[in-house]
């Protein structure tokens, strides 16, 4: 009995016993990986898109219903239904007489810790921005998160002036201050303690505002209804 | 521990095997494993709880699959073998919490990925599944995973009424509270753990002494 056993320790291990495991339960692996991805794609779609929904009345006050738009090649825009696939889409909201209230933009940039996900809202009357909110963050807690609820920081965002110059381009470029020191509406003051955080969002509005309005505008009649 | 060495694997089911992780052989408070979820997700309740029940899940279907594969695994590949395994259960439950809550997923973060290496998981498997029969092993991975939420909570609970002045989402304090930021950073998670560790010890040096009081007051009667 004892022999057997030490046979069988010393034995090489045999190469079909492991690649049938191994292979085994890989092959098992793979398929339940693939059929819970299968299962839970829908409803995970479902409640991201929701999510971008909502946000989208958050940032744009006044809002009532909402389509959406995506960016064509040649940079005009053009309605867009269904799901998306790695457009570039902007959200127009208007209010219940039908008047366009603002158009809804994502942007991306990093921030403290990872990429931030911020979506915004802009009005072309107002030509400001007039809310904003983050969608996906990793900032510090208690400290950086606080971009996304400090009342005091979000009142920035209530008319952030982003009005265009006779070229068409921005007039004056967002900049962030340090707190109490706003004098310009198109300033944003910072969060003390999340002074990275606070310019990170600056960095992301200015870099997507540069980039987006004057192409907004300048197909502003697209989104008229 | 040191009794499950000299133990023989049993056919029969223990419903020991459960009780044991609850409490005796807890896997935070007494062996002291995984610490890196334990330390960084517990900055709330809610956030606790979900790491918990998603390592007891994991750790349930782990130990089933490596205790009924246990006679076919050769001993050469067998971590290869679990890490495998448990790999594809954080996977699924990576799918099935984002499809309960987004927000949960954004709480708990990459700290879900990281359940492949949480070490209770893995230890369970090597040193109990492998060698137990299926019922045992089910049991053993219950066990196991309730005491980790158990511990997980314990912590949570602490620091989210420390650091943020609520339980649960539910506000406590009345407006002027400062709540304490340390606790729900990294660093209160070591605070709080300290703290539990040193709790359990005297509990444990209490009853070993009263234990001993009872047994010589015992022989002493005879």
């Amino acid at each position: 009995m004892n022999q057997i056993d030490l046979k069988q320790l010393t034995a090489p291990p045999n190469s079909w016993h492991m690649l049938r495991t191994l292979a085994g339960v890989g092959i098992f692996c793979s398929l339940l990986i693939v059929a819970t991805y299968q299962a839970t794609l829908p409803v995970i779609t479902t409640k991201k898109l929701e999510k971008l929904q909502e946000a989208v009345f958050n940032v744009l006050p006044g809002a009532a219903s909402k389509a959406n738009f995506r960016l064509t090649p040649d940079g005009r825009f053009e309605p867009f239904e269904g799901t998306p696939k790695g457009e570039t889409l902007v959200y127009a909201g208007y209010d219940r007489q039908g008047k366009l209230v603002g158009i809804a933009l994502e942007a991306y940039g990093q921030g403290f810790q990872d990429v931030l996900h911020i979506i915004y809202g802009y009005s072309p009357e107002k030509q400001a921005v007039v809310g904003i909110q983050v969608l996906e963050s990793k900032e510090t807690p208690g400290l950086g998160d606080k971009i996304e609820k400090d009342p005091a920081f979000l009142a920035n965002f209530e008319a952030l002036d982003v009005s265009l110059s006779g070229d068409g381009q921005i007039q004056n470029a967002i900049t962030a201050v340090k707190k109490g020191e706003k004098q310009q509406p198109y300033e944003i003051e910072c969060i003390t303690g999340a002074t990275i955080s606070s310019k990170a969002i600056t960095a992301i509005l200015q870099k997507s505002t540069g980039e987006f309005i004057p192409m907004l505008m300048k197909n502003l009649a697209t989104f008229e209804k | 521990m040191a009794n499950d060495l000299f133990k023989m694997p049993e056919t029969a089911v223990s419903t020991d095997e459960f009780i044991k992780g609850l409490w005796r052989e807890n896997p935070v408070f007494v062996q002291v494993l995984g610490m890196c979820p334990v330390l960084a997700v517990t900055n709330s309740g809610i956030n606790a709880i979900a790491m918990g029940l998603a390592t007891t899940f994991v750790l349930v279907m782990s130990n089933i699959l490596v205790s009924s594969l246990r006679k076919v695994i050769p001993k050469q590949v067998r971590i290869a073998t679990y890490i495998l395994i448990i790999a594809t259960f954080v996977t699924v439950v990576e799918y099935l919490i984002q499809a309960i809550s987004l927000d949960l997923h954004k709480a708990l973060g990459a700290f879900i990925s990281l359940i492949v290496v949480n070490c209770v998981i893995l230890g369970r498997a090597e040193a109990f599944a492998s060698k137990n029969t299926l019922a045992n092993s089910f049991l053993d991975g219950l066990g196991m995973g309730l005491g980790f939420t158990f511990a997980l909570l314990c912590l949570g609970v602490v620091r989210e009424i420390l650091g943020s002045g609520t339980i649960f989402g539910i506000g406590l304090f009345p407006d002027g509270f400062q709540s304490w930021v340390v606790m729900i950073l990294p660093g209160g998670g070591f605070f709080t753990m300290g703290a539990w560790l040193l709790f359990f010890n005297w509990l444990k040096e209490r009853n070993k002494k009263r234990e001993a009081a009872l047994s010589e007051s015992g022989t002493g009667v005879k």
